[in-house]
């Protein structure tokens, strides 16, 4: 059935069916599910209930660009204004981003990836989930009583003495989620430890683990720095200790850098599971191997470690010391480096391959040039001087919307429609699922793009009215905003679609080489039958023709 | 042979094991980070407030301080002697062991209890009645110390922000490790760590030594700052 | 700068009438665009390389006509080279970002300056002279002036985008930003911290003088008394002259000239006198006891405003003698002296 223009191969449709026994059917009932220790049901568990989060985090999106379509304050109060941006970048970052593709794609292939039955403390990733839904209750509870308005950074001394709302509900509940991040990530590396199968080195490893691992090492030492962060505010809040009260003799600055210690290498935690996404995608609408398989594995570690240093190139104007600016900037500079690195391997992993442009290899197109711009306006924000004018504007919304939406989100889109087909054993409808990554790629632009310009305007961030002379720029972005919404609604609904309708996938619909195609598409509980024996590189399509070969001549 | 708690995920006893007390191990890291910001915090305003700090800690009781530190070290010998007797598979001693850890745990608890209550009467809870006359006018309340001038005095609240903080974290970190340990010991008697599968109390000596050791630092660095003897 | 003018004309100017890009309206606006400018270029060069690989490399080697995929493992030279390249580029650009931001906020000594005080939600501007602004800022242009600012509550941030100048504004220190204005106008002040309900209210508008417009500006404006007028007026009535009253005996040390000084305290460090330590002092005096003092000194925290104690600190900053000093005492303490009116509550 080979076309020249796709990789896509599927079984005959007239006698396909999906395998008699998988994961999915394996027990019946609801219960089955929630008390489930199965690394794949805990994987659909997440998925639900992040696109779950994902959807109401975006319709605070909408509400802020709908107000913002206008200079006057003229939708809603002010103090609920505050609250639509605080709420969309709490549900968006704690509740969507952190665990999307570590908690969906992650849980459901790593151990597969790995060659084991499932991760190394089973239920430890069940608590997680259900730290993670009481997290998100506790959110939504907060949002219901009325919302909370610190903005998603909690400054201090704002959030502890100057607002009436729901700081400490939200506080806990975040507190909550974040150990939910820290025993996901501590299953991870004691998985790829101790539990890789005989013959999986290292190096051996798909670069999707190599960039979990080296997130799993942020999420279990960062975090863990920011529930401190937010007890301390629930403390102060509450019982009054004045640790961050400058009429106490505290001082807010310390609230600062204890956050940003854990919320910048977040953005790494965000951002790498998904770089690991794009390097399978490349790699399987290629044809071959990853270049420089070392360079791309070394960069994600490089970018976990630097990581841990830049925290307060969040805080130059702050009042921090020249002396630390300058440490931070050059810092700041280094971390760049790995990422470039990335960029330029995946691109070269193109060059002699045999290129086709199916859904999951458009979001990764999209994600190489989106990530590029954003990546590069970092660099812009970590020079000193050029700080000083982008920073609390449009300019840094923009670039961490390139990065977060327009680098993680295509890569997590990537991913969920590469790995769809394993997952749930049926292929999504190809052309509907092309035209909403190009919708996506055009109304993300179309937002955020002004913004940068907003940004050096001066437009300040998180403002409810402004002058007049930003209309047009504003305009601009609403209406992409309703671009942008439409092509993430699509998936929805053709995804949920393609359940019950889509055609059947078979094991290997890319014909990949990762071990998760070996196996039956879904997947069997216990995920492989025998314990396979690795003894090929990652990435090896010759080991996969030789594979292909031997199963024709043998089952003939 | 396979032991009824080996797990199907894993391939063999050793791997389960291994994996456990890895896990434990970087589980004690995040630990490690999580008081690590409050230290980082201590820190930073012992350096600018040494005065208050000095003062304050000197509030604290080191007869009581010193009693809890021995009553850890016990708790965490017992532990470690409960880790040997499940090893050698001696039931009766082990929950002998886990018994003491608790009794001992509990004790800390409860000398926890009477300091935190001193500081609740003489208003030295940081919040709307911080008091801080016994700083600003020790001869007074009959103390050998030196007064704080009133600003310096102000910043004795940051201690004990840091004190309640600090030993507040320790204290949910007991709490939670004695409720562990009634479920452990429960477990003990019913003879589930009587045949080889020593991991689950392995694992949790891990946690309570770790505990133990926190306030190991704890102890020192709140209780004996500036400290002479026979002042 | 060293692109053509016509280039720069266009960059800048025509960008600005079409609401793309802000005035260059200080004089160090042009290196902050410039440094801008660099950086968009190398963002597009590196777009367009990426671009110009992936498109290429997709179109030359799509399956249609490239159907076998031939593997490459990797090439230490092209890793070498675009680790290297970038790095130098960024390390480029750090080193200039770091010359630009020392520049910004290093002020040159002949600044004049300007207090504002930041509160939820408005900006309080306070002249040396006694001008007192709200939401607004006067300021001669060709001058350097130099903002000293605070926050009454939470953090906050001064920003003008016509400028290129931005500092956060804090509650408890204060922090400072330069500028110097060159072309007459009026200019969007905007806080950028955000700080509660009213943040996107807190904007206000700097009004460029010429100096002879800016002079007029301050007869026409000024409420009487002078910050250090009115400081000197909080300095005897919150008592500080009895104690600082410049006599040989006096119980605290002599600040007549004290500002700009270097400090011996009693705890061996030395210090410059500057608008932090006086305001510190007055607020933590015991970790501010000058050598050969007793720390008695009360602290005044929680009994004067930070615009009090801008005055106090622009009267400390004006004293050169103790003359009026010893005026004042004799005032203050013939008013203690004097027998309340009856009737009449002191």
């Amino acid at each position: 059935m080979s076309a020249t223009h796709t990789i896509i191969n599927l079984p005959d449709q007239r006698t396909a069916t999906l395998p008699k026994r998988n994961y999915i059917n394996a027990e019946d009932g609801l219960l089955s599910w929630l008390l489930t220790g199965d690394h794949k049901r805990i994987a659909i568990l997440y998925l639900i209930s992040i696109t779950f989060f994902f959807f109401i985090g975006g319709a605070f999106a909408g509400l802020i660009r709908l107000e913002l379509l206008t200079p006057q304050p003229d939708l809603v109060a002010s103090d609920t204004y505050n609250k639509f941006f605080s709420m969309h970048g709490i549900i968006m970052i704690f509740l969507f981003l952190v665990p999307s593709v570590p908690a969906t794609l992650g849980n459901f292939l790593m151990p597969i990836m790995l060659g084991a039955k499932d991760l190394a403390f089973p239920k430890i990733n069940l608590l997680s989930w259900y730290l993670y839904m009481i997290g998100g209750i506790f959110t939504l509870a907060a949002l219901v009583l009325g919302g909370v308005d610190t903005g998603w950074t909690f400054t201090t001394p704002l959030s502890t003495h100057y607002l009436n709302t729901h700081v400490v509900t939200t506080a806990t509940a975040i507190f909550v989620a974040g150990f939910s991040s820290i025993f996901t990530g501590l299953n991870f590396i004691v998985t790829i430890h101790r539990m890789r199968a005989p013959g999986m080195t290292w190096f051996r490893m798909p670069l999707f683990v190599w960039s979990h691992y080296a997130a799993s090492i942020l999420m279990v030492l960062g975090t863990p720095v920011l529930a401190i962060s937010i007890v301390l505010v629930a403390l102060e809040r509450t019982i009054g200790i004045g640790v961050f009260d400058p009429t106490k003799g505290g001082d807010p600055l310390l609230f600062q850098h204890l956050f940003w210690f854990y919320s910048h290498p977040a953005v790494y935690i965000m951002i790498l599971p998904g770089m690991g996404v794009i390097s399978e995608v490349i790699s399987t609408f290629s044809r071959k191997r990853v270049f420089g398989y070392t360079a791309v594995a070394f960069s994600s570690v490089a970018i976990a470690l630097f990581g841990f240093f830049v925290w307060a190139h969040h805080m130059f104007i702050m009042g921090v010391s020249n002396y630390s600016a300058l440490v931070f900037s050059l810092l700041t500079m280094l971390v760049a480096v790995p990422s470039a690195i990335k960029i330029f391997n995946w691109a070269f992993t193109l060059q002699k391959g045999s290129i086709t442009f199916e859904t999951p290899m458009l979001y990764a197109f999209g994600f190489l040039g989106l990530f590029t711009i954003g990546g590069m306006t970092g660099v812009f924000l970590g020079a000193l001087g050029m700080d000083i004018h982008l920073t609390e504007t449009y300019f840094i919304v923009a670039h961490f919307h390139f990065v977060m939406v327009g680098g993680m989100l295509m890569a997590f889109l990537a991913g969920i429609h590469f790995w769809w087909p394993k997952m749930t054993g049926r292929m999504y409808p190809e052309s509907l699922s092309k035209l909403a990554a190009v919708t996506t790629f055009i109304g993300f632009n179309l937002t955020f793009l002004p913004q940068f310009i907003l940004g050096y305007l001066g437009m300040p961030r998180r403002y409810h009215a402004y002058p007049p002379e930003f209309q047009v720029l504003n305009v601009l972005s609403t209406a992409g905003a309703t671009v942008l919404g439409v092509g993430y609604m699509l998936p929805l609904l053709y995804l949920g679609w393609s359940l019950k309708y889509g055609a059947i996938a078979g094991n290997n619909p890319w014909q990949a080489t990762g071990l998760e195609w070996q196996i039956q598409s879904p997947p069997l509980t216990e995920n492989f039958i025998e314990t396979p024996i690795v003894d090929h590189e990652a990435y090896d399509y010759e080991w996969l023709a030789h594979k292909t070969e031997q199963e024709v001549t043998t089952v003939g | 042979m396979a032991l009824p708690q080996h797990r199907h995920h894993f391939e063999t006893p050793e791997q389960q094991r291994e994996a456990g007390t890895f896990g434990m191990w970087l589980f004690l890291l995040t630990e490690i980070m999580f008081f690590g910001g409050l230290f980082f915090a201590y820190l930073l305003y012992r350096n600018w407030y040494h005065d208050a700090f000095v003062v304050a800690s000197n509030q604290l009781s080191i007869p009581l301080g010193a009693t809890n530190t021995a009553v850890l070290i016990g708790s965490g010998f017992f532990m470690a002697l409960g880790v040997w007797a499940a090893e050698v598979k001696k039931k009766g001693l082990l929950v002998l062991f886990l018994i003491l850890t608790t009794v001992l745990g509990c004790v800390f608890l409860g000398v926890k209890y009477v300091e935190y209550h001193e500081k609740w009467e003489k208003h030295h809870i940081p919040g709307a009645h911080f008091d801080v006359s016994e700083f600003v006018n020790p001869h007074a309340y009959g103390l050998k110390e030196q007064p704080l001038a009133p600003d310096m005095a102000q910043k004795t609240q940051v201690f004990f922000s840091l004190y309640f903080a600090m030993t507040g974290m320790h204290a949910l970190h007991m709490i939670i490790g004695i409720v562990l340990l009634f479920w452990l010991t429960w477990r003990a008697h019913r003879g589930e760590f009587s045949s080889g599968y020593v991991a689950p109390i392995e694992n949790f000596g891990l946690y309570w030594h770790f505990v133990d050791i926190v306030w190991l630092f704890l102890f020192p660095l709140l209780y004996l700052i500036n400290r002479h003897p026979g002042a | 700068m060293h692109i053509s003018p016509v280039l720069w004309q266009f960059l800048v100017k025509w960008l600005n009438a079409s609401a793309l890009f802000p005035a260059e309206a200080s004089t160090i606006a042009p290196y902050t665009d410039a440094l801008y400018f660099f950086l968009l270029l190398i963002t597009v060069l590196g777009l367009v390389l990426v671009g110009v690989l992936v498109f290429g490399f997709s179109i030359r080697y799509r399956k249609e006509k490239h159907p076998v995929a031939i593997p490459v493992e990797g090439s230490t030279l092209l890793e070498a080279t675009w680790t290297i390249i970038p790095l130098a580029l960024f390390l480029i650009v750090f080193v200039w970002g770091a010359l630009l931001y020392f520049r910004i906020y290093n002020p040159p000594t002949n600044a004049m300056n300007i207090y504002v005080v930041g509160k939820q939600w408005m900006w309080k501007a306070e002249h040396p002279g006694g001008q007192h602004e709200i939401n607004a800022l006067h300021v001669p242009m060709g001058r350097p002036v130099q903002l000293t600012m605070i926050s009454q509550d939470v953090f906050h941030s001064f920003s003008i985008p016509d400028f290129r100048v931005k500092r956060e504004v804090i509650p408890g220190r204060y922090s400072t930003v330069w500028f110097e204005a060159t072309t007459p106008g009026t200019y969007h002040i905007f806080c950028t911290q955000y700080c509660g309900t009213q943040h996107s209210g807190m904007i206000g508008e700097v009004t460029v003088l010429s100096p002879d417009d800016y002079e007029k500006w301050t007869q026409e404006s000024t409420s009487g008394m002078s910050l250090a007028q009115n400081g000197e007026r909080l300095f005897a009535s919150m008592g500080c002259n009895a104690c600082h009253s410049g006599n040989a005996a006096a119980r605290g040390p002599n600040l007549a000239g004290v500002y700009g000084s270097k400090l011996q305290l009693t705890n061996g460090s030395e210090v410059l006198v500057n608008d932090a330590y006086l305001r510190d002092a007055i607020l933590n005096p015991s970790q501010h006891v000058t050598a050969g003092f007793a720390p008695i000194m009360p602290t005044y925290q929680g009994q004067i405003s930070e615009d009090g104690l801008i005055d106090l600190v622009e009267y400390i900053k004006s004293l050169q003698s103790n003359h009026r000093v010893q005026q004042t005492l004799t005032t203050s303490q013939s008013n203690q002296a004097a027998p309340t009116t009856p009737g009449v509550k002191p």
